[in-house]
């Protein structure tokens, strides 16, 4: 009964983390970019998705779709203003740009962080979600939210992998996440990469966000545990695989439901952290990095 | 944009404002001083609960500034936001002092934060009362070292009481209405729940409440899912909460997963008017306890005062407004009967507060109470309020005299009266 239990809530969180730490694994293994404004821009798609319908009243479909837009435009706001001309700056010496992303996006994301805390207050918002009610698994009670949540993060997933593997855009991305000289003397423009990259993860962020919205609901204080949350699962991974990114999202996910219904839920987080330590010690790469 | 956010800017023009009065009292003589009283008021303009602090007690002092002052002198607001930070509190109480020259401070409706501030009132002997923290520490510290801790004064129930409170409605309306035998007590992991905790373990099962199960989380806590679950398991009649860092989300995957047990107890974050929209009226059900609350005559002052703040502010003030309205006032009362801003003497005047606010009759416990310099709970002076979310309003339904309505609650709910 109780297996049953966190086999079931551990798989919502599980692949929502999944499509939170995709987007952010693609980024690094295209362009080399630790976008440490992950977490803000999770939730501003998903403070966008409660203020499009509690505030300027659009119905819960338009709602999510205005959150998803917001995250499209913070993220290429994050790529033209903040990673681009980083990248493009002749004053930073090369082997630097890698630490001033790093700082540029962490501090564009407290910039976000506190415009949301000072317009829409640091108090936790929840988007209503589109399927309501409960239905009963085997005498779990479970909201069809959840399930909403993990089929909605399912298919976009596989979208993804369609996208990468079956597309000629797909194509070049993958292209330039393995050898991005090579893909230049291709004829591709780099920079058109990058941007169809910053779009794809802009979008998967935002859906990401609003999902969250939905399920937990988000704050200001959101924010700086979502962008950890999505980095040990990379790490832990290997950065730059998606697909080890998936599997530790499934594995942080499920750890964290056994802690929290086994242990207590005050510790809930503290085995994933201390699994990331050990695969540190034993295997710096991650599950399944190549670098 | 809701319409509290306007807060910020608020408190931003008040900010630059104190700050050019700063430089105005750096000037020589520095006659400002002696005709006004400045408040310093440190808190969480950004939280739900703590937002309507810096409100209702400009409020409060445009109020009696339109009067005519305190026998001519001008009361006038300085507000900090403090981002619910305890550093930031400090930093924020030194400059009051020190370089905004502010007579006394009201402060926070965290607890953490004022156990920061209170050594601080002390070092710098300055009247520190808090609007909204409830740790019994922090009267306790006055009790334990008055001489050097009498500056604090604590505007607002202690744990203890507030356990006391909750007890008492939840003997009229879940033991004798419902006839309900259990309780599951789930409470966020912090200052002010542990003396809380204390006192419901030790209160519920004199009035017929077998605790059943008793869950702490962490404050940090997203996915209250396992939470849920595990109260669940324990069949209790009703969840008795004690939440303030947390709510929005508790209350929406409560809601969400259909949990079928009512919530009773501390949810500070629904006393806010706000809190319906931020949950998408997912609170419905909900019931907390407050000190006050819209229409709800505690006093002939209560209802036009939420009123006057509706009017101003665009909603109902949280449980912080109410008190930290009324502090402005028996602090100017104080003022008034000392006839000085000098600190021993408010503190004195302080101690012999009688004043009727919106949330009660106000006094003070003495030197050698335990809760030296808390307001006084029971019948005559503050008792609390039971109120509940209904149709997306805030409605009393304790006690009697000021009740509007019988306990209602969504269809996913299942009683267990027997």
């Amino acid at each position: 009964m109780l297996a049953l239990q966190i086999l079931i809530d551990g798989f919502a969180i599980s692949a929502l983390y999944a499509l939170g730490a995709t987007g952010f694994t693609l980024i690094f293994g295209v362009s080399g970019v630790l976008n440490l404004s992950h977490g803000a821009i999770m939730v501003a798609a998903a403070v966008a998705a409660w203020a499009a319908a509690s505030v300027l009243h659009l119905d819960i479909y338009t709602g999510a779709l205005f959150g998803v837009g917001v995250a499209l435009i913070v993220s290429f706001a994050t790529y033209f203003a903040v990673v681009k001309p980083i990248q493009n700056s002749t004053r930073i010496p090369n082997e630097e740009k890698e630490i001033f992303v790093l700082t540029g996006t962490l501090l564009w994301g407290i910039m976000i962080q506190e415009l949301i805390a000072y317009f829409f207050t640091n108090n936790a918002k929840t988007v209503l979600p589109i399927v309501e009610g409960v239905v009963d698994i085997f005498g779990n009670r479970t909201p069809r939210n959840n399930i909403f949540t993990a089929l909605v993060c399912c298919l976009v997933i596989g979208l993804l992998w369609l996208l990468v593997n079956r597309t000629r855009t797909g194509k070049a991305v993958l292209a330039a996440s393995m050898n991005p000289r090579g893909v230049t003397l291709l004829g591709l423009e780099l920079t058109q990469i990058y941007i169809v990259v910053w779009g794809i993860y802009g979008i998967l962020a935002g859906i990401a966000g609003v999902l969250l919205g939905m399920f937990l609901g988000v704050s200001s204080y959101s924010v700086g545990p979502l962008t950890a949350s999505a980095f040990s699962i990379v790490v832990l991974g290997g950065l730059g695989s998606v697909s080890g990114s998936l599997i530790a999202a499934f594995v942080v996910g499920y750890l964290e439901t056994i802690t929290a219904y086994m242990i207590s839920p005050a510790y809930r987080t503290i085995p994933a952290l201390l699994l990331l330590v050990f695969v540190m010690y034993i295997r710096p790469q991650g599950l399944l990095g190549r670098r | 944009m809701t319409r509290t956010s306007r807060l910020p800017f608020h408190a931003m023009q008040q900010f630059a404002g104190a700050a050019a009065l700063g430089l105005v009292a750096l000037a020589p003589g520095g006659a400002q001083a002696a005709d006004t009283l400045k408040i310093g008021v440190i808190a969480e303009a950004q939280a739900i609960a703590g937002a309507s602090i810096p409100q209702a007690a400009q409020l409060a002092a445009d109020e009696i500034n339109a009067k005519g002052g305190i026998d001519g002198r001008k009361i006038e607001v300085v507000s900090y936001d403090n981002h619910s930070s305890s550093a930031d509190s400090v930093r924020a109480f030194q400059r009051a002092v020190n370089e905004d020259k502010v007579n006394v401070v009201i402060s926070s409706y965290i607890s953490e934060v004022v156990l920061a501030l209170e050594p601080w009132a002390s070092r710098l002997k300055t009247p520190f009362v808090t609007p909204g923290a409830a740790s019994n520490e922090i009267s306790k510290s006055v009790h334990a070292d008055y001489e050097k801790n009498k500056y604090t004064f604590h505007g607002y129930l202690t744990s203890a009481a507030l356990a006391l409170s909750v007890c008492d409605a939840a003997k009229e309306l879940l033991v004798d209405q419902k006839h309900m035998k259990t309780a599951v007590i789930m409470s966020e992991d912090a200052a002010w729940t542990k003396p809380l905790d204390v006192g419901y373990e030790e209160c519920l099962p004199k009035i017929g409440l077998k605790v059943v199960d008793h869950i702490r989380f962490s404050p940090d806590t997203t996915d209250f899912t396992p939470i849920f679950n595990k109260v669940e398991a324990a069949k209790p009649d009703v969840i008795i909460t004690g939440i303030s860092h947390v709510g929005v989300q508790p209350t929406v995957q409560w809601k969400n997963q259909q949990v079928p047990i009512p919530m009773f107890g501390i949810s500070s974050q629904a006393t806010n008017e706000t809190f319906g929209k931020d949950t998408n009226d997912a609170a419905e059900g909900v019931l907390y306890q407050g000190v006050s609350g819209p229409n709800v005559a505690v006093t002939p002052k209560s209802v036009p005062f939420a009123e006057g703040f509706k009017k101003r502010y665009g909603n109902y003030p949280s449980y912080a407004g109410y008190t930290a309205y009324d502090e402005v006032y028996y602090i100017a009362d104080a003022v008034k009967r000392a006839g000085s801003v000098e600190a021993d003497k408010m503190v004195d005047a302080l101690e012999k507060t009688d004043w009727e606010g919106t949330i009660g009759r106000v006094q003070f416990y003495g030197k050698d109470d335990p809760f030296t310099h808390s307001i006084k709970y029971g019948k005559g002076l503050i008792t609390g309020l039971m109120l509940q979310w209904q149709g997306g309003k805030q409605v009393a339904v304790w006690p009697k005299e000021v009740a509007k309505s019988d306990l209602k609650f969504p269809s996913f709910i299942k009683l267990t009266t027997n």
